[in-house]
């Protein structure tokens, strides 16, 4: 297929609990193009969170390919890895994983200390301009205890724009959140997709995942359903005025 | 990841927990600080007995008479009378290396002055001996030659001998009575205090060899000869040369055993350096075991460190810390630990020593290169002891590090 970013191969992971073996992914084959907002769903135990940590390179599948951008990523060691995720790849979690009793501007500006390369040449400006991004340009200098759920992903999102990735991971990213943050949440990052950044998106929720373009399903390890969102949602649409002008 | 910015982040997770940060230092702060202080005041004690003992005087060659030897039956050191006032003649006349030479003759002796009375030691001297053994007037004179000569009745009493029997009076003038025998104080000598042996060199009493000899002593015995070479250098020189003049006058034939002994400093000095320098090697030891403690605390508390930071390790790991930088970046929260440590150790062991020092009369001696050596031990033990905690950090996994509650 043209274009794509992501091409993994008969993916399969295998985890070994003392005598049993767990077959978490069994030759998954799956493509996404450059651009695309795609929202992985499944049931716990469907392999969607063993996929989301090989896409984020944070683990070994235990054969097939992967190509991330054009790089084969599979046969990468830990300091390999680490910079692949570094350049190419930004996180969202859950649980929003920002540094404590650090501000936001430096939680930002964190993963550009990392950069090897020094792709970009004023951290602190890239992470001032990421947090505007996301309308967080008032609380550069909120440490997360003083931030809300929703600003606190916010943040997040901001660190994982500033590195200018191939690709934004978001694992269940509204799973901490209330209904109004989550829209927030999701109309924020259909914004940063009509900028043109690719999302893969994981999450349980059916409601959350027609927000996206496509939606794959998993079940035991297989892609059960892989097909175009019809009635897609305009997150936008439904925030009440203020929280609009965040976003514009 | 820059220097610059890696050193920041690992002064800034010290800083969230400030308390931690400084009982950890203080196990460094307390190993330095007792290492330098102890080594400091080691040494500064040992140049104190050093100075003690080349108080008794300088390049001090002692002559003493052999031991005596009758029918198998040995008397101690100093048995033997074989020392005279012609010995001294002789050396005085043709010693080329000697500064001084003065005969000692002793004599215990109870002294009366008016009501009061004082047991003290007479010693029969010549001139020299005030620049032989390092003794200086503090008010009134020394005798010189004429008074050796007539066996004049003078005497130079010593601050002890002052205070005992002249309280709050100046002697110099008075007269003392020293077995029955008249003499007039010309002169009162400058304390010396206490020798490195623990006797007080201010309860004495000089007075011309002469006088001493033939009028309070039994005429002819010579406790010792007090010899000063010219140089350090020459001791050994004086040493044979004294043997040589002495063996003459003596007319003892070749391969007969010299009937007198020679002391020197030398071996005072070394043996007094061997004891406080085997004391400071066992403090400082004592010292170092703590400072090992000291590293010990940190590897403990940057154990604990990593397991509460397992979480934030696993962020940096997401975001691309490759294990390579969250290890330095733990290596250097252990070395700034030790390293602060060790600073504030030194500022505090030198405190220690300079305080101890003036609270226990003891010089403290700061050796700059002890303090290089702390310097580099610090660092070298966060090092060492930040390694294993900073290994196990760089080596989590990222997922099971992210899932870390």
């Amino acid at each position: 297929m043209k274009d794509g970013i992501i091409e993994v191969r008969d993916l399969v992971k295998t985890f070994s609990l003392e005598d049993v073996q767990v077959h978490a992914l069994k030759g998954l084959s799956l493509t996404i193009r450059r651009g695309e907002y795609v929202s992985i769903m499944g049931t716990s135990g469907s392999g969607k969170s063993t996929l989301m940590n090989i896409l984020g390179c944070l683990d070994h599948p235990t054969s097939g390919t992967y190509l991330l951008d054009g790089t084969a990523v599979s046969g990468l060691n830990r300091t390999q890895l680490a910079g692949i995720r570094n350049e190419k790849i930004g996180f969202v979690f859950q649980g929003f994983n920002l540094l404590s009793r650090t501000t936001a501007l430096e939680n930002v500006e964190l993963p550009l200390l990392y950069d090897r390369r020094h792709r970009i040449g004023n951290p602190k400006k890239a992470a001032e301009e990421a947090l505007v991004r996301v309308g967080l340009g008032e609380r550069l200098k909120h440490e997360p205890n003083q931030l809300s759920g929703g600003q606190q992903q916010r943040v997040a999102i901001a660190r994982a724009l500033v590195t200018q990735p191939s690709i934004i991971l978001a694992d269940e990213p509204t799973g901490n959140l209330d209904s109004r943050t989550t829209q927030e949440i999701l109309a924020l990052f259909q914004k940063v997709n009509a900028d043109g950044m690719t999302l893969v998106m994981v999450t349980h929720d059916p409601d959350v995942a027609r927000y996206a373009e496509r939606i794959v399903e998993l079940r035991d390890g297989l892609v059960l359903r892989d097909e175009a969102v019809i009635d897609r949602c305009k997150a936008v649409l439904e925030l009440p005025p203020a929280a609009k002008e965040n976003l514009s | 990841m820059k220097w610059q910015s890696l050193i920041k982040v690992a002064l800034m997770s010290l800083l969230r927990n400030p308390m931690r940060s400084l009982l950890t230092m203080l196990g460094m702060i307390i190993g330095v600080g007792s290492v330098i202080a102890l080594v400091a005041l080691g040494e500064g004690s040992q140049k104190d007995i050093q100075g003690q003992i080349s108080s008794l005087g300088t390049n001090l060659l002692i002559v003493m008479p052999g031991s005596s030897q009758m029918g198998g039956v040995r008397g101690g050191s100093g048995s033997l009378g074989t020392l005279s006032m012609a010995d001294v003649e002789t050396l005085r006349k043709n010693g080329r290396l000697f500064r001084g030479v003065s005969p000692e003759i002793r004599v215990q002796a109870q002294i009366i002055a008016g009501a009061s009375n004082w047991n003290s030691m007479v010693m029969g001297v010549a001139p020299e001996y005030l620049d032989i053994r390092n003794y200086q007037v503090a008010s009134g004179n020394f005798f010189g030659e004429r008074e050796v000569k007539s066996r004049a009745k003078v005497a130079v009493i010593g601050q002890t001998v002052a205070r005992e029997l002249f309280p709050g009076e100046d002697p110099v003038g008075a007269r003392i009575r020293i077995r029955n025998v008249p003499f007039l104080v010309t002169g009162v000598l400058s304390s010396k205090g206490q020798s490195a042996m623990g006797s007080d060199q201010d309860d004495i009493i000089l007075a011309p060899s002469t006088s001493v000899l033939y009028r309070l002593g039994d005429g002819k015995t010579v406790r010792s000869i007090n010899v000063s070479a010219v140089s350090e250098k020459d001791m050994e020189a004086a040493k044979s040369e004294i043997i040589t003049l002495l063996r003459g006058q003596h007319r003892l034939a070749p391969g007969e055993d010299d009937d007198f002994r020679i002391r020197d400093q030398t071996e005072i000095i070394q043996m007094a350096t061997s004891v406080t320098g085997t004391m400071t090697l066992l403090l400082s030891s004592v010292a170092g075991v703590s400072l090992l403690v000291g590293g010990i605390g940190i590897m403990n508390i940057m154990l604990v460190s990593v397991t509460e930071r397992t979480r934030e390790i696993g962020i940096r790991l997401a975001i691309g810390a490759r294990p390579l930088d969250v290890l330095v970046q733990f290596l250097i929260e252990a070395a700034i630990l030790s390293i602060f440590g060790g600073a504030v150790g030194i500022l505090t062991g030198l405190g220690t020593a300079w305080g101890l020092g003036s609270l226990l009369g003891v010089s403290s001696v700061i050796n700059p290169l002890m303090i290089v050596v702390a310097v580099l031990f610090t660092a070298v033990v966060g090092v060492f002891f930040g390694f294993y905690p900073a290994r196990k950090a760089s080596n989590l996994h990222p997922i099971d590090a992210l899932r870390y509650e």
